[in-house]
């Protein structure tokens, strides 16, 4: 059974349509890209699924439960979130950070603890733990961020473009250690991105999402060769 | 000047200055608990949130003189005495603190909070992990400035008999009597200061 699967489902402000009729499915281990323009949707999908916000049509499943019947704290706290804005605490320490979930979730202090340096050595962060958040480049806010999203050892972990604001280096630094940490960890992925040859490197599927639509669903191999409007306009983005 | 004369203006200087700091103390008291309180519901029920700061800031735009007075013919509230004159700080003072609590706790970066909820953050958990120790130099800098503010107005509060150094300075006023006047003065100002000195010290203290 697939660990995220979304059904029909749709968004509407105020009538207006965001999302429309989407449906997917991943499971542990896969990593499905999100990509589209600014507008597309693409955020929303993500926003949906940790009941930031909540569909106007459908239904969304994790790990088998209809999350419309779940507490959304709880569920939350089992989701990993990354975002592009980082979002992390300036008055609480890289550690504190890291532990965050672990302590909402009232882990022992010292499991808590653990936890954490564990995770930020992984992210090659280990002599970090006792600064301020304020000390750390972008890229290694970002590490941060991700070492939190994985804290409480969630089987789903929602990415809303997270390498975005950061140099191309280290961009590139942060999708291979993405792809080592989801090696590890083996969670389901949903990672939302406009950039094309960050989806192909890190997705295992790759879904184009254009005004609400899902234009095409492909595994990353044969994204190249789809010949629908917007999936080749973004395919033109990369072509020398 | 008669030394006995010294020695009894002396001993008035010091009971006034008590009563002073109780005025300014438990008004300034009452107005933290009641404008944290208020702004904290504000930043959640806008409908809150506008008409407390719309009161507040018409009570601040009353001359304080005006507002001790309008006071003083109300039933159980008013009347001559502390007891009004403490209630009339209280409102006094409510506008700096509310204000600031509300903007303190708006001014929180929007993805900080979206993170912090995301995280899966209770809504109180929000407020007492992210909210309020962001917001705290701000809110701090609110109760200073109605501290001090305070310690000014409460001068006023000797005219509905309210007690206080302004005892000595409108006596002072009344009589021509600089010395007094200054006896009333001279003290209002230095526990001015040193409530300002003490306050900056903490929003220091508590902005890492």
């Amino acid at each position: 059974m697939p660990y995220l699967s979304f059904h029909d489902v749709s968004y509407a402000v105020q009538n207006r349509p965001i999302l429309k009729n989407i449906s997917f499915e991943v499971d542990r281990g896969e990593t499905l890209v999100l990509l589209g323009r600014s507008g597309s949707g693409k955020t929303t999908a993500l926003r949906l699924i940790n009941r930031l916000l909540t569909p106007s049509g459908g239904a969304i499943f994790v790990d088998g439960q209809d999350i419309a019947r779940l507490d959304p704290i709880a569920l939350r706290r089992r989701t990993g979130y990354v975002i592009q804005e980082f979002g992390l605490l300036p008055h609480w320490t890289v550690e504190e950070n890291v532990a965050m979930v672990p302590r909402l979730l009232g882990w022992p202090e010292e499991k808590q603890k653990e936890r954490a340096r564990d995770l930020l050595e992984q992210v090659g962060l280990g002599e970090m733990a006792g600064r301020s958040t304020r000390q750390l480049s972008g890229g290694q806010r970002q590490r941060v961020g991700v070492a939190r999203a994985l804290a409480a050892e969630p089987g789903l972990l929602l990415f809303d473009e997270p390498f975005g604001a950061l140099d191309p280096v280290t961009r590139h630094e942060m999708q291979q250690q993405f792809l080592r940490l989801q090696e590890r960890y083996h969670v389901a992925a949903v990672f939302v991105t406009h950039d094309l040859l960050e989806a192909l490197k890190i997705g295992t599927r790759i879904a184009v999402l254009d005004a609400g639509e899902m234009e095409c669903l492909v595994p990353r191999d044969e994204f190249l060769q789809v010949d629908k409007p917007v999936t080749r306009s973004f395919i033109e983005t990369i072509r020398v | 000047m008669d030394p006995t004369v010294l020695k009894s203006l002396l001993s008035d200087v010091v009971e006034l200055t008590g009563e002073h700091i109780v005025l300014a103390g438990v008004s300034w008291l009452i107005a933290a608990a009641v404008g944290v309180g208020l702004g904290i519901l504000g930043t959640r029920r806008r409908g809150l949130r506008e008409v407390s700061v719309v009161v507040a800031n018409i009570l601040q735009t009353i001359p304080s003189v005006a507002l001790f007075g309008f006071l003083l013919p109300i039933p159980l509230i008013g009347g001559i005495g502390r007891h009004t004159a403490i209630l009339c700080l209280v409102l006094y003072s409510l506008l700096p603190i509310l204000r600031n609590t509300i903007v303190g706790i708006q001014s929180v970066d929007l993805p900080l909070r979206e993170a912090a909820v995301a995280m899966g953050m209770t809504d109180s958990q929000l407020l007492r992990l992210v909210e309020l120790p962001l917001a705290a130099p701000t809110i701090l800098a609110g109760l200073r400035i109605a501290l001090v503010t305070n310690i000014g107005t409460a001068v006023i509060a000797a005219i509905i008999g309210g007690g206080g150094l302004g005892v000595l300075i409108f006596r002072g006023v009344a009589s021509v009597d600089t010395i007094q006047i200054l006896a009333g003065a001279i003290p209002a100002a230095v526990m001015a200061l040193l409530a300002d000195a003490a306050m900056t010290a903490l929003e220091k203290r508590i902005r890492v």
